[in-house]
């Protein structure tokens, strides 16, 4: 595949086009969205207080007598869902039954004309439950760990290549080390929100709560009945939709899901949650009138997704110059016991380093824990911490300088596939950011020096991530006359700046200026658009723009009349089944450590980046140091305390779980190679959303060794763990 | 949220009738730990009376040359206070180092003393807590203690006191002007926060309708040369670990007065009367200030995730005593990187 576009916007700093409505106020997010005739009604969910078992009694009198309240749902009331997918869902079987499978899982609502109605009402109804034994404590020896059939989302989960335990029994160098991170929740600053509009034709009252299965339902007679219309905070309006209608009964031409701005996901607004499914029961109950459902930040830590806790053993073996014979790299992690999501933690570690002998495998314990999901780079933000830090590890066995640990050991071709690169480029990611950071060559710990009460040190790590592109995104482009043209795709932009760079890449498609192209997102009445996921979003909807302009050109030529619409989709990309697709880069971090108390301070970070051709420096550059911010987060401060007593999240809120505040974050630099990919799409260019995270914890956490002779194993590092 | 009546007192008299007329009533200042509670249902008063508004918001010089600080001066103000800023540089630290700047402009002096422990447990009505429902248990008792007290706590609580502020005020001597309902009365700070023992639902002494009206902060040799060290997880924006409020007056490398308080580490801001003992007359030296710390740290006694505690405690109090006694008294500890005065000292 070669690069079509004339590049003339894109790789330009194009400042944000919806930003003036967002500073301004104006940009609707979905709470603020108005809707339905009258004023809306308001929803506040009651949550489980126990982590397994079952609600015996609910007592909602008091609740449904106070001042404002409509009504109250319980599984008693609350209606059936259609088809949830056998039990491979039951994250979205909302009010289904009286099962509690985890603390904090719905199991009631209030709705209510006011929002402070609704909360007081949810805090009257009370539960009876008949509590079962539960278990949410991750252990590495606990007996019943089972092994996934594939991790997320799709990749085997154990591989072994060579005779891995013979080269470890036979290296010169050896390193046998366990890590642990802990649970890490998405908190996007945008609250977990949604509006739903249940409208029925012909009355209220046409269309009962359905109880059965789509196929008794009318659905070529062309009569839609019900009009669901759902202002929902999400990062794919379309998979909302296609994961909804059908739990309602619904064709898909009966709902519609809008969600134009979205402040932040981080994975979290990937996949529909159970608040979507819960704003949807209200307002089917309360047809014609809007339904609002904002999650607390509290609740947001049992309803949203978060990532596992993890243990993983790391093995690693060199011989006397370094070079590696042998990787080994054992995960266990956690899931729910209502749905299965297996982080493929060890995923990365198949295809980073030349070792002729390597072996993956993930183990899962199913809990009375929430539901799993992703979060910035499921898999390689913490298995590449744990193979990263391995490798600083290593390097100490070796004395040996932990770039040039790196460079030994950098396969010519994929180690995974066998196949070639598509641009394996981390040699010079090492060699640019050493020189630019400063990187003073010698083994772990030869950089650190006291300066007064603070010990300085200084650390790197190497960074990956694949470049998936998601199959099944449409475009439309239409001429609206006088050279001005629509472009409508039903893609996301969660902050990252999808409205800009469509705009960028589609202006160049049809050789006009940005001011001369209007695109359209965030709606389920635009052609289908994939999940702003797996960093696959600019590399889906990006090629399928390109690809239906040229056809609009072929089409209708460079003068076409006014109205004159062409759609088109994603075209097939033969050469990512020949090559190995993948991005990479190089993160460097310098942190002072207080000698007395522990405070670990991150003052210089750089990440040098090689993930094709840049669309916008100016979105690209947020998107990085956002992710190498949420790294050193991931390092020092991210840690969702579970209390095993009681199945729940005791930090909360974000005064409790701690990420990096403006104060922590002194200088964070990122740059990247300049490039196009030939093989990746039609604009060279990989996703970005998710490679700024990883490596960057550990940077920070082999800077701290650095600095202190003190290996942090278990993230994260906060001061108790340092204190001496 | 509850239903509540709001008033706006005019007058302190006004306030503390208002409070102590009804059972259910509080009093607002800043409303940044009232509401939040409010909020998570861990409050519900049924009359809120505001006291924002009252005419206390004055920093005044008493002709006895202490410092007298309305109840509703807000905490950056203070903190920016020229007299502070020159005399006490504890305070201004403790004050810069607390919450973010929007809360500090939002809290007040008062406020800011009568905030309520940030023990997660306390926080959230789903789970047991003497504190806030007394007879219940405690729950942080054997679930997560990493933030909790190692010393004068009880079987029934073992929270600790959130505040900055009054731990650099304990330090300086600080007494707290009280109005209630059957007149006025002055109160040292120390006396104000209790310890918990089988009450820890009350936080200090002050009965209902008891409206604080001012804090004193006298004259004294040592306040010039303190300062305030917290020890935190993240640079800004999260409560103390632990921390240290420390005074001294040395004559001629002899300790001839000391104030020790610690934060982070108590139910109440906790005064360090034993290593005060150990440096009172002693020469300051690193010897000394392991003693002073020694001897505070003989009472802790760790509830297994806070055992790190007791070496912070004894870490950060000596390199606290010794950036005092150190050549630049403005420069708390070498490489000092915390918010401070050396760009503007007078």
């Amino acid at each position: 595949m070669t690069t079509g576009a004339r590049s003339r916007a894109v790789g330009t700093p194009v400042a944000r086009v919806e930003g003036h409505a967002k500073v301004t106020g104006t940009a609707r997010y979905a709470y603020e969205q108005p809707a339905g005739a009258g004023p809306p009604l308001y929803a506040h969910p009651v949550l489980s207080t126990v982590p397994h078992g079952r609600v015996r009694a609910l007592e909602t009198m008091a609740a449904r007598t106070l001042d404002g309240v409509v009504t109250v749902l319980t599984p008693d009331n609350a209606g059936q869902l259609d088809d949830l997918r056998g039990a491979q869902d039951g994250e979205l079987a909302v009010l289904q039954s009286n099962e509690v499978a985890f603390r904090g899982q719905f199991i009631a609502v209030v709705v209510a004309e006011s929002p402070e109605a609704a909360q007081q009402a949810a805090g009257l109804v009370e539960a009876d439950y008949d509590e079962l034994p539960h278990h949410t404590e991750l252990r590495g020896d606990s007996g019943d760990l089972y092994t996934p059939e594939r991790v997320n989302p799709a990749f085997a989960p154990d591989t072994v290549e060579g005779d891995v335990d013979g080269a470890l029994d036979s290296a010169e160098h050896m390193v046998d080390v366990t890590y642990l991170t802990p649970m890490e929740h998405n908190n996007p600053m945008e609250p977990h929100a949604a509006v739903a509009l249940w409208e029925a034709e012909g009355g209220p009252a046409d269309r009962p709560i359905p109880a059965g299965s789509d196929a008794e339902r009318p659905s070529s007679d062309g009569v839609a009945t019900v009009r669901l219309t759902l202002y929902a905070s999400t990062q794919g309006a379309h998979t909302v939709r296609s994961t909804l209608a059908p739990l309602f009964g619904l064709r898909k031409e009966e709902m519609r899901v809008v969600s134009p701005h979205v402040g932040g996901g981080f994975g979290s607004k990937g996949m529909p949650h159970a608040h979507d499914v819960l704003a949807v029961l209200c307002a089917r109950a309360v047809p014609g009138r809007a339904v609002k459902l904002a999650l607390t930040r509290q609740q947001t830590f049992s309803l949203a997704g978060h990532r596992t806790p993890t243990l993983q053993r790391l093995r690693l073996a060199a011989d006397s110059t370094g070079r590696m014979a042998a990787v080994a790299h054992e995960v266990t992690e956690h899931t729910s016991t209502v749905k299965e999501f297996a982080e493929q933690t060890a995923c990365g570690t198949r295809m980073m380093y030349a070792a002729p002998n390597r072996r993956t495998a993930h183990r899962l314990a199913a809990l009375n824990v929430p539901v799993p999901s992703w979060m910035r780079a499921p898999g390689e933000a913490p298995g590449i911490f744990a193979l990263e830090t391995a490798m600083d590890e290593l390097a100490s066995a070796c004395e040996l300088d932990p770039i040039e640990l790196r460079l030994r050991n950098d396969p010519p071709l994929d180690p995974e596939s066998g196949k070639p690169w598509s641009g394996r480029r981390l040699v010079e990611c090492l060699r640019q950011g050493a020189r630019r950071f400063g990187w003073q060559e010698g083994p772990p710990g030869s950089r650190r020096r006291r300066e007064g009460d603070q010990l300085v040190g200084m650390g790197v790590a190497a960074s990956t991530y694949p470049c998936y592109t998601s199959p099944g995104s449409r475009a439309l482009v239409r001429h609206d006359g006088t050279e001005h043209y629509t472009v409508r795709i039903g893609a996301a932009d969660i902050g990252t700046g999808t409205w800009t760079t469509l705009t960028q890449i589609a202006a160049d498609a049809l050789d006009r200026p940005v001011e001369a192209v209007t695109v359209e997102i965030g709606d389920t009445d635009l052609p289908h658009a994939t999940v702003a996921g797996g960093s696959s979003g600019m590399a889906s909807w990006g090629p399928t723009i390109v690809a239906t302009a040229r056809r609009f050109r072929t089409e209708h030529g460079q003068q076409p009349a006014a109205g004159a619409v062409m759609t088109g989709e994603l075209p097939d990309n033969p050469d990512a089944e020949q090559f190995a697709l993948h991005s990479f880069g190089a993160q460097f971090a310098e942190v002072r450590v207080d000698v007395d108390t522990g405070e670990v301070r991150v003052t210089r970070m750089l990440g040098v980046f090689s993930a094709g051709r840049i669309i916008n420096p100016r979105t690209a550059r947020s998107q990085f140091i956002g992710g190498m911010t949420m790294g050193l987060s991931m390092a020092l401060h991210e840690h969702g305390v579970l209390d095993h007593r009681t199945g729940h999240v005791v930090n909360h809120d974000l005064a409790s779980y701690h990420i990096a505040a403006h104060a922590d974050i002194a200088d964070v630099e990122a740059e990247w190679l300049e490039e196009t990919d030939p093989h990746a799409n039609t604009m060279g260019s990989r996703g970005i959303g998710e490679i700024g995270i990883v490596g960057a914890p550990a940077a920070v956490v082999n800077a701290v060794y650095d600095a202190t002779g003190i290996r942090g194993r278990s993230l994260p590092l906060t001061p108790d763990k340092l204190v001496r | 949220m509850i239903p509540f009546d709001y008033q706006r007192a005019a007058a302190p008299a006004d306030a503390v009738a208002a409070v102590a007329g009804r059972p259910g009533a509080a009093f607002l200042g800043g409303g940044t730990n009232l509401v939040d509670h409010m909020k998570l249902g861990v409050a519900g008063p049924d009359l809120v009376v505001d006291v924002s508004e009252l005419p206390l918001n004055h920093v005044l010089e008493t002709d006895t040359g202490a410092l007298r600080i309305g109840a509703t001066v807000r905490n950056s103000d203070l903190a920016a206070h020229p007299l502070v800023r020159r005399r006490y540089p504890a305070l201004c630290r403790a004050l810069l180092s607390g919450a973010s700047g929007q809360l500090r402009n939002a809290a007040t002096t008062a406020g800011n003393l009568l905030q309520r422990t940030r023990c997660p447990y306390f926080q959230d009505t789903s789970t047991p807590c003497n504190k806030r429902e007394p007879g219940t248990g405690c729950s942080a008792i054997g679930g997560h203690t990493r933030e909790q007290a190692i010393l004068g706590a009880s079987a029934h609580c073992i929270a600790v006191h959130p505040s900055d502020m009054a731990v650099a005020m304990l330090a300086l001597d600080a007494s707290v002007g009280v109005l209630g309902p059957y007149g006025e009365r002055t109160l040292p700070l120390d006396a104000l926060h209790r310890l918990p023992g089988d009450a820890p639902e009350q936080d200090t002494v002050l009965r209902h309708g008891e409206l604080i009206t001012d804090v004193e902060l006298p004259a004294r040799r040592f306040a010039a040369r303190s300062t305030y060290r917290k020890v935190r997880d993240r640079a800004s924006y999260a409560f103390a670990l632990v921390s240290v409020a420390a005074a001294l007056d040395l004559d001629d490398g002899v300790v001839r007065d000391a104030r020790v308080a610690l934060g982070g580490v108590a139910h109440a801001p906790w005064r360090a009367t034993r290593a005060e003992e150990v440096l009172r007359g002693a020469v300051a030296s690193e010897g000394t200030f392991r003693q002073a710390a020694d001897a505070e740290l003989t009472a802790a006694r760790p509830y297994g995730g806070n055992a790190y505690k007791v070496p912070m405690v004894r870490n950060t109090l000596v390199a606290v005593l010794r950036g005092l006694t150190a050549e630049r008294p403005d420069r708390p500890y070498p490489g000092w990187h915390g918010p401070g005065l050396e760009e503007e000292s007078g």
